[in-house]
């Protein structure tokens, strides 16, 4: 039975398809048999930042529908054989997505994969609600400014209440902190929320915090996860995030402004 | 002793109508008499009547007359009624099977009871004390305890969380999120949302948190959102509560 993560938010832009992406690709590389689905039908995304947007033949509301099989929708990434991209449809809207149809194909891909992860859309409708649903665990990705704290916070409402696992009564959603955009010189600065003023308004335990990088934004361009570059602070922040998911004990990083040395200072960071 | 009994009760003419007939409950004091010596039966209810003249002022009662000896001298019902009326009381009806003393009670304008099934009681052992055996009147029966509702999560935004009793957070209350009870709430996270006591109108229940950041406090309507919270009850132990229609925040 594969573990069934949800990447959610509430507010746009946040940071959901990278951390998809990043964790997705994270857990892939450990030699985990990972899917990751795209729930944000009508806005695909997803496979822009995985980098098989051109190889997109059958989506998500195919098989839901029936018109096509899993095998025949599921992309294989070209960089890591355990990881598989389900892709939204751009087509389609959110209506399309069936709570029975989602289940079904949850339950198919958990014959397979360890991982399946879903990629939530923005939002408290239909896509994010049906995102969630079936979520074992939850990684709950959050800009260190109120209206995202507070987005999140509404999530984790929903989380609580809206769940199968809520409905049914099954122990609840195990739920993650990933603060992300995180920029410790603003914080120093009084402009951002701090991670601890984060962690005690939303009291959840923190998965990790990825620093604001010029890194994800190149990532995002160029069609791979920002974890494969791992030279780059966001790449090991999400790096530092997987082992943690898998239990290992990482001590945070970047949550501290770098000193930059003098060559740093003379080129830019 | 204190049987609940379903009286029709009429209330104030509406101007759109003379009256209506609503069914209701009342709680009425039965006087289950064992003797029918009214003199014995008065000397001890004045005795009763001074242990607790609160009680018993202008407190309406049902004569009770099952208990009665078959065989003993019949009760007067009309010098029992002028009797309890001169003590304070107000009798309302009498509860018997005897065809005689149900017409003696319509003549003392008494109410005629339905039979209720009684427990089996015990009969005064000597009838030569009987009066003795009055039973003694029972304080006021207490409201059945509303359980508190315990919640040991956090209470994100958007959740609502209504308890008919008291409320236990042990957890944040976060912005946007609401909490409500008909009676106190604690709060032992931050409260940041709204909180409201005492929602069915009880004025005497409160709010106590370990630190008030709320967006709103109520106890019983009143209410005080955060912009009209002094500053200084900001970010403290604090409880809420009402006095003299005025909402008092004030340190724990």
């Amino acid at each position: 039975m594969a573990r069934i993560i949800v990447v959610t938010s509430g507010k746009g832009g946040g940071g959901k398809t990278t951390t998809s992406a990043a964790i997705s690709m994270g857990l892939a590389l450990q030699g985990k048999r990972t899917a990751v689905i795209d729930f944000d039908v009508g806005l695909r995304n997803l496979d822009l930042i995985m980098g098989c947007e051109r190889r997109v033949v059958y989506d998500f509301v195919n098989v839901i529908n029936g018109e096509a099989n899993l095998n025949q929708a599921l992309i294989k990434d070209k960089r890591c054989d355990n990881l598989f991209v389900l892709p939204a449809s751009q087509t389609r809207d959110k209506d399309s997505l069936t709570q029975e149809g989602v289940g079904k194909v949850l339950e198919n891909l958990s014959k397979d994969f360890d991982y399946v992860v879903c990629d939530s859309p923005a939002g408290i409708e239909r896509g994010a609600t049906l995102a969630m649903y079936y979520a074992d665990d939850a990684v709950v990705v959050t800009n260190p400014e109120v209206s995202s704290v507070r987005d999140s916070d509404r999530m984790l409402g929903i989380l609580a209440s809206k769940s199968r696992r809520a409905e049914q009564g099954e122990e609840p959603i195990k739920e993650y902190l990933l603060l992300t955009r995180y920029s410790p010189q603003r914080v120093k600065l009084g402009e951002m929320l701090s991670v601890d003023d984060v962690q005690e308004i939303l009291s959840l335990h923190l998965l990790g915090v990825i620093p604001e990088s010029k890194a994800v934004l190149n990532a995002s361009n160029s069609g791979t996860p920002v974890i494969l570059d791992d030279k780059s602070d966001a790449g090991q922040a999400y790096g530092d995030v997987v082992r943690r998911y898998l239990g290992e004990t990482v001590p945070h990083r970047f949550l501290e402004e770098e000193k930059k040395g003098l060559f740093g200072r003379l080129f830019g960071g | 002793m204190r049987p609940r009994m379903s009286v029709r009760t009429s209330e104030n003419p509406a101007p759109s109508h003379v009256f209506e007939i609503r069914g209701g409950s009342v709680n009425v004091p039965a006087l289950r008499l064992f003797c029918s010596d009214i003199p014995a039966i008065i000397a001890l209810l004045q005795e009763r009547i001074q242990q607790a003249p609160e009680f018993f002022r202008d407190a309406p009662v049902v004569i009770d007359l099952h208990a009665l000896p078959v065989d003993g001298e019949p009760l007067d019902l009309a010098e029992l009624a002028l009797a309890l009326h001169q003590n304070g009381l107000v009798p309302v009806g009498i509860r018997s099977g005897e065809p005689g003393y149900q017409l003696a009670a319509k003549q003392a304008h008494l109410a005629v009871f339905s039979e209720v099934r009684h427990e089996p009681s015990p009969r005064p052992a000597e009838a030569k004390t009987p009066p003795a055996k009055l039973p003694e009147p029972k304080p006021e029966p207490r409201p059945a305890a509303v359980p508190t509702r315990i919640i040991q999560q956090p209470v994100r935004s958007g959740q609502r969380i209504y308890a008919t009793g008291d409320l236990i957070v042990l957890a944040p209350v976060s912005a946007g999120a609401e909490i409500m009870a008909d009676g106190n709430i604690h709060v032992y996270g931050s409260l940041r949302g709204r909180a409201l006591a005492g929602v069915q109108g009880n004025a005497a229940s409160r709010i106590f948190c370990m630190d008030l950041q709320a967006e709103l406090v109520s106890v019983a309507g009143h209410y005080k959102v955060s912009e009209s919270l002094d500053p200084s009850v900001r970010s403290k132990p604090v409880q809420v509560y009402l006095s003299n229609d005025a909402l008092i925040v004030e340190d724990l």
